[in-house]
């Protein structure tokens, strides 16, 4: 324990953790929310199938929003690096959508 | 001594420091840059799944009028993964649908907070608080790379009709397994890789490395590829294991 005393030069300052241990809650939580939805609503009818669907991309996104938000600091940066980050993603999304939308149906004859 | 370096670029277009570009340090721009790179790949292997799943007929279109409730493993059909993950250790012969796959998101989840922890001591040049949540980091990803033998294991091993490799598998068209084996191979080569890196930065931590450096600027970049990790299994949770 001594050898940690000697680099202890400085005040060290008191830690602020409340924030990031809320986002672990908010975490934690919304992946029990998911695993409720997966069991409790039924995929049996297409309303219900696509329903799970879209809900679970919705709450991927949401827990993304704060991992890459608080825990990366994303938030904390200049907005420069933000859209450098954000913008190539939102691209990724776009052909993902523009993919599906336009060549799903042809994929799904040649496979 | 009197040497003078010839540069062949005009003074002009010389960056001489000041202010960073982006106000970060060169190592966590990089570092963001590659995690970018790292989205592309982790994206092309989801985007080849959803479109290789749904080219493959499901239980209901060949089963028309049936429940899911009734569901049973066929190559004719893709497997729904509920069915397909449903064991847990020590809990033999009991049917808990991704309650394991579960724990190990809570481990993922779990050692980014206390990643995030040690950054956070980094930032107040904390050196003991830095230690102790790196250990409990590592413990983390060790525990989730123990988790991912053992579910793997439990996937090659089978429940009885033949297991799974790359070209059989008794739950459903060989392309299933090939996607587990690579989208969670893939993802756990990653963790592994954290796994190294954050024992290499507890290591000069301990050796006061950073304390001499003055900043702990290491542990965020390494912290920032850990979140990655973890945000990157966010996904696969979701488009394996959930949709």
């Amino acid at each position: 324990m001594a050898s940690h005393i000697e680099n202890n030069s400085g005040e060290i300052a008191k830690p602020q953790t409340a924030h990031l241990w809320k986002v672990f809650f908010i975490l934690l939580a919304v992946t029990v929310l998911e695993f409720i939805i997966a069991f409790t609503i039924s995929a049996d009818t297409e309303v219900g199938k696509w329903f799970k669907i879209s809900i679970f991309i919705i709450l991927t996104f949401v827990k993304c929003f704060y991992i890459v938000g608080t825990f990366m600091h994303l938030k904390e940066e200049v907005k420069s690096l933000i859209w450098t980050v954000v913008l190539p993603v939102i691209f990724v999304v776009w052909f993902l959508i523009a993919l599906v939308l336009l060549e799903g149906e042809y994929i799904g004859t040649v496979r | 001594m009197a040497t003078t370096h010839a540069s062949s670029t005009p003074e002009k277009l010389l960056w001489k420091g000041g202010i960073q570009p982006m106000k970060v340090g060169y190592g966590k721009l990089m570092m963001w840059i590659f995690l970018l790179s790292d989205t592309f790949t982790f994206s092309a292997l989801l985007i080849s799944y959803g479109l290789v799943r749904f080219s493959f007929p499901g239980f209901k279109d060949l089963n028309p009028g049936k429940s899911f409730s009734d569901f049973t493993f066929s190559q004719d059909w893709w497997p729904i993964p509920e069915r397909v993950f449903e064991a847990v250790p020590f809990l033999h012969g009991v049917s808990a649908p991704l309650v394991f796959v579960g724990i190990m998101t809570f481990i993922l989840i779990f050692s980014s907070v206390t990643m995030v922890l040690a950054v956070e001591a980094g930032h107040r040049r904390d050196k003991a608080d830095v230690e102790k949540w790196m250990l409990w980091t590592i413990l983390g990803g060790f525990t989730f790379l123990g988790s991912q033998a053992w579910e793997w294991s439990h996937f090659i091993h089978g429940t009885g009709g033949g297991g799974a490799n790359l070209v059989y598998n008794e739950y459903g068209p060989a392309a299933f397994a090939d996607f587990f084996f690579f989208i969670t191979g893939f993802h756990g080569t990653h963790v592994l890789s954290g796994v190294v890196l954050n024992v290499l930065i507890f290591y000069n931590t301990v050796n006061g490395v950073y304390e001499k450096r003055g900043h702990y600027e290491m542990i965020e970049k390494v912290g920032l590829y850990w979140h990655f990790v973890d945000l990157v299994w966010v996904f696969v949770f979701t488009f394996f294991y959930l949709v």
